[in-house]
């Protein structure tokens, strides 16, 4: 204490002299030693002198913080202070008793700091969960950080670039066959899938296909057979554990047939299930070889460099090797490979093995990924949650200080420097924040389930599951919270000038800081009203979204998956159920975010454009109420590969200018599909073939009533649904005996394909909640600090003649206008950010309303209202004579 | 303790100290030098050869009164000790005893 003052009044007879700068006196008395130190000053104040007079303020100014830190050497630095650190040890006891008779004393504050810090953290806590998984996503891969795979950029001309995580089988050989520093390679293909017979057994089944060095690149554990022969042979096949069990039941599978379309595959191989947190996941692997010989005989494509889009290519690399010049021979592959083709490029990358699940994200991805910026946006929102909980505390702490200020007064007097009294408040902090961390952690657990129901997606996902690591982490964040949330306090509490405070406690500058303490509540508030009208924006966006006009009705239409059965059997069937109205049957079901397209050509041959496509047979047009434009339905009934119609929308004219855009005329044009020559016989309304958040581009309906992978779309008016769900499931059966019934209305696949907005809006309107509790609570403490610190005054106005509405005015005024300019500060931003950023991503959507803007603020404001309110009247109400009688 | 050794600067700081007799303090010191030296001499450098020649014990200190300039702070003056007056002379009869079997040695021969 005593070197601060001489030193800040050091030319204290000449005020007006300019002094060299404060903080690098500071550094100077926090680094240097102290015997060393009066003299040193000495020496830098007389240069100092001499330097005003002989080159300005300014330059002296300079001068002096660099000798100050010129002066850092090993000689003039500061011992640490053992004796200090060893006080703070004996002290511990001392500080924990008086920091729990202080929580115990003022219950309202504790609680509110406590419930406030264990609320927000415990998100916190989820957040750390979450990345803790994401990072340690396929650490079980002996190679991680030597794995790469092979992603693919494909650019059809004028035409945006598509990502793909698959690649060509074709790159695969190539880098086997002509490039050096490679040390395991392996091709997976997906899309094995059919029904395995075992014995009478019948059961559904996917696979990849997967080659022979498949075990050296990945460390899946094999339980039985050998890794290195497994899938070298044709018609081989290593199932999961959990896949043989299904399969086999308790019987060694090894050496056993299973038989898919009358082919006999050996099992020669089980692995270990896979880890959940692998960014691939498999239940059997068929050998590569088997592709070879069943696929590459049928599609002379298969081993084609454009043919991207269903191989996946791992390699490993040798620990001394750089992926660097590896690229380099990739690029001069891609260079030789795209000569050859005209008007499109597929460009080969490498990507690291730890981007694949914690990276961008890839269309075709071989298994579940997440992008960065999501784990950001979380963090983000934990942050500033925790951090209006520490707002709470400070100001709390701040305001409450009158009392505590005799407690640090007297323990200064007998001896305490800065750094105990320091020690002591964040002691005192990181005590309460461990403390709140115990709730927090029961909230966490209730948390933890909630946030896997939000969506079935997330619990695919993550675990969440908890570890040593994770309780270690859990422990450390506690107290960076406590530490943080106590600096200021324990800043404030360390100044304390001791005899002012013994002399008389009003001494203590605790107002000078309202300023702050107000900031921090309009930040507090800021937040919450952002978070609110978010959540607000974000739900009525969501809802317009699921009842948007698409262009067709949804209304009531059952989509049943055919799974490889006769569609027009099943359609016979069902059609006998009383309440099906009308079936029809496509190839997929549009505006759930799936899209089909191939490439049209008009009359010029150089001039051909990705258009998206649907194969319906005749009914689907009524059944969803599709407009035409001009022109009318499928008339034909052709058989696969004999179609002549084609149905095209309003884009497709626009596109290639039929009969300059005029509809009726367009009607007989031909134009050329997969070398097919269709004619137009209907030209449909525009409609949303994606989700609304795609721009409508070109559609075409082409004639097909026979699509055992598509969809049977049942239109149904039906009063008792579970007995129709009932009956269509009988039918179902009768038809296949072997999978089960996939069907599901259309408006809820609609939802489905949105559910990532509404878990968006779940999401943040909790934050939203906890925001909104955590600044109600932090407003509502320091509604009663002031109000009970203004009792007398309050009395003294009361017995002048002030009315009860008055006095509540001129307490709550202060507090209004804070919450105004957070309003203020917080629409026009939460505005401007839907307006200009979010919204700018969606082609089609509702404008903001006003009224969802104003809702939030009228919310909060409400309950603030509610908070000051009921302080404010009970403080006005008192009898000022009690008040004034007792002092 | 290290040893006595004098490096050129220490021994040249040394004789200033001993040169201002009851003013040698750091500035003091930093001035005289550069006034017989002619070159710039760091407050920096000065400062950690007077710390290093206390603690070789060559010199002794202690602090003055305070007066209104510099701040308020003290002086730290410095004055030579024995050790240091017999490591001073020990330098210069080294250097002596190297002059005298210097054979005509005159600059003009170098110029």
């Amino acid at each position: 204490m005593k070197q601060f003052v001489s030193q800040n009044n050091r030319s204290g007879d000449q005020p007006d002299l300019p002094q060299p700068p404060r903080w690098a006196q500071r550094l100077l008395c926090w680094y240097c030693r102290p015997d060393l130190l009066e003299d040193l000053q000495g020496d830098l104040n007389e240069y100092f002198d001499r330097n005003l007079e002989t080159k300005g303020a300014r330059r002296a100014r300079l001068i002096y913080c660099l000798d100050v830190l010129k002066f850092v050497r090993p000689y003039t630095i500061r011992k640490p202070d053992f004796l200090n650190f060893f006080i703070h040890w004996i002290m511990i006891g001392s500080y924990l008793k008086t920091s729990r008779r202080s929580l115990v004393r003022n219950k309202l504050f504790s609680f509110i700091n406590i419930f406030g810090l264990a609320v927000s953290m415990s998100v916190g806590l989820l957040v750390i969960c979450l990345i803790s998984d994401f990072l340690s996503y396929d650490d079980f891969q002996l190679k991680k950080d030597r794995t790469y795979r092979i992603i693919t950029s494909y650019q059809n001309l004028d035409q945006p670039a598509v990502e793909l995580a698959s690649t060509s089988v074709k790159v695969g050989r190539k880098i086997r066959e002509t490039i050096a520093g490679v040390e395991e390679l392996t091709i997976l293909r997906n899309g094995f899938s059919g029904d395995a017979h075992v014995g009478e057994m019948i059961v559904p089944f996917d696979a990849y296909w997967a080659d022979n060095s498949f075990f050296k690149v990945f460390s899946f554990p094999l339980l039985k057979g050998d890794p290195a022969t497994a899938l070298k042979e044709p018609y081989s096949l290593v199932l999961t554990e959990k896949t043989a069990k299904k399969l086999f039941g308790q019987a060694d599978p090894m050496g056993k047939f299973i038989q898919f379309d009358s082919l006999n595959y050996t099992v020669t191989g089980v692995a270990k299930d896979v880890p959940k947190l692998s960014h691939f996941r498999f239940e059997a692997l068929v050998s590569f070889a088997t592709a070879d010989a069943l696929l590459a005989k049928k599609d002379p494509n298969f081993y084609s460099w454009e043919n991207v889009w269903q191989n996946y290519v791992y390699m490993v690399l040798p620990e001394t090797s750089d992926p660097e010049s590896l690229q380099r021979s990739l690029d001069k592959l891609n260079t030789q490979e795209n000569a050859t083709i005209k008007n499109r490029t597929f460009t080969v990358a490498l990507q690291p093995l730890k981007e694949a699940a914690l990276g961008r994200k890839l269309e075709n991805s071989i298994g579940p990924t997440m992008m960065p910026i999501v784990i950001w946006i979380l963090g983000g929102l934990a942050f500033v949650i925790i951090l209006s909980a520490c707002f709470n505390y400070t100001n709390l702490s701040i305001a409450r200080s009158l009392r505590r200020s005799r407690e640090v007064g007297i323990r200064k007097i007998i001896g305490a420097m800065k750094s105990h009294v320091l020690g002591q408040f964040m002691a005192e902090s990181v005590i309460i924040a461990l403390l709140a961390l115990v709730f927090s952690f029961a909230l966490f657990l209730f948390l933890r389930t909630q946030f896997l129901a939000l969506d079935p997606h997330i619990g695919d996902l993550v675990s969440l599951d908890l570890s040593l690591r994770i309780i270690l982490y859990f422990l450390v964040f506690a107290m960076v919270v406590g530490l943080a949330a106590g600096f200021l306090p324990a800043l404030f509490f360390s100044r304390i000038n001791a005899l002012q405070v013994i002399k008389d406690v009003s001494t203590v500058k605790v107002f000078h800081r309202v300023s702050m303490r107000k900031a921090l509540i309009v930040i507090q508030y800021t937040f919450s009203l952002i978070f609110i009208a978010t959540t607000l924006i974000g739900y009525n966006q969501y809802r317009s979204f699921l009842s948007f006009d698409l262009g067709f009705s949804t209304e009531n239409i059952l989509n049943i998956r055919v799974q490889g059965n006769k569609g027009n059997v099943l359609a016979k069937e069902l059609s006998e159920i009383s309440a099906v109205r009308d079936i029809s049957q496509s190839l997929m079901i549009t505006s759930l975010g799936s899209m089909h397209g191939t490439n049209m050509k008009y009359t010029d041959p150089r001039d051909s454009a990705m258009v998206w496509l649907n194969l319906v047979d005749e009914h689907y047009l009524p059944v969803h109420n599709h407009k035409l434009v001009a022109g009318k339905n499928f008339t034909l009934r052709p058989k696969k590969g004999e179609e002549s119609e084609i149905i095209v929308n309003e884009q497709v004219l626009k596109r290639f200018n039929i009969a300059k855009r005029d509809p009726e005329k367009a009607l007989g044009k031909v134009v050329t599909v997969d070398g097919n020559k269709l004619t137009i016989v209907g030209v449909l309304k525009d409609f949303h073939y994606g989700t609304v958040e795609k721009k409508i581009e070109p559609v075409m309906f082409r004639y097909s009533s026979d699509e055992p992978w598509g969809y049977l779309n049942v239109k149904i008016a039906s009063t008792d649904l579970p007995a129709t769900m009932a009956s269509i499931e009988n039918v179902w059966r009768k038809v296949d005996k072997v999978h089960p019934l996939d069907a599901k209305f259309y408006d809820d696949q609609i939802e489905q394909a949105y559910s990532q907005f509404s878990v968006m809006v779940k999401v943040i309107g909790f934050i939203a909640f906890l925001a909104i509790c955590i600044a109600s609570l932090g407003l509502f403490g320091m509604v009663v600090f002031t109000t009970e610190t203004r009792l007398k005054e309050i009395s003294i106005r009361k017995v002048l003649g002030a009315t009860e509405g008055g006095l509540v005015f001129l307490l709550s005024k202060g507090f209004l206008g804070l919450l105004l300019i957070a309003s203020l500060v917080a629409l026009p931003a939460t505005y401007f950010f839907f307006d200009k950023v979010v919204l700018t991503n969606f082609a089609y959507h509702q404008p903001i309303g006003l009224g969802e803007l104003i809702m939030g603020v009228v919310i909060v404001m409400f309950l603030a209202f509610l908070l000051i309110g009921s302080q404010t009247v009970k403080a006005a109400r008192n009898n000022p004579a009690k008040v004034l009688k007792s002092e | 303790m290290k040893g006595s050794n004098l490096g050129e600067f220490e021994e040249l700081v040394l004789l200033t100290i001993a040169a201002l007799v009851n003013d040698a303090y750091s500035v003091a010191v930093c001035d005289e030098l550069e006034k017989h030296t002619g070159r710039a001499t760091k407050l920096g450098v000065v400062h950690a050869v007077l710390n290093r020649l206390e603690e070789k014990g060559l010199v002794k200190s202690h602090l003055g009164d305070a007066t209104k300039a510099r701040g308020g702070k003290r002086k730290r003056y410095y004055e030579v000790t024995h050790a240091g007056k017999v490591a001073l002379t020990n330098a210069k009869d080294v250097r002596e005893s190297l002059w005298r079997i210097i054979p005509g040695f005159n600059l003009e021969g170098s110029l």
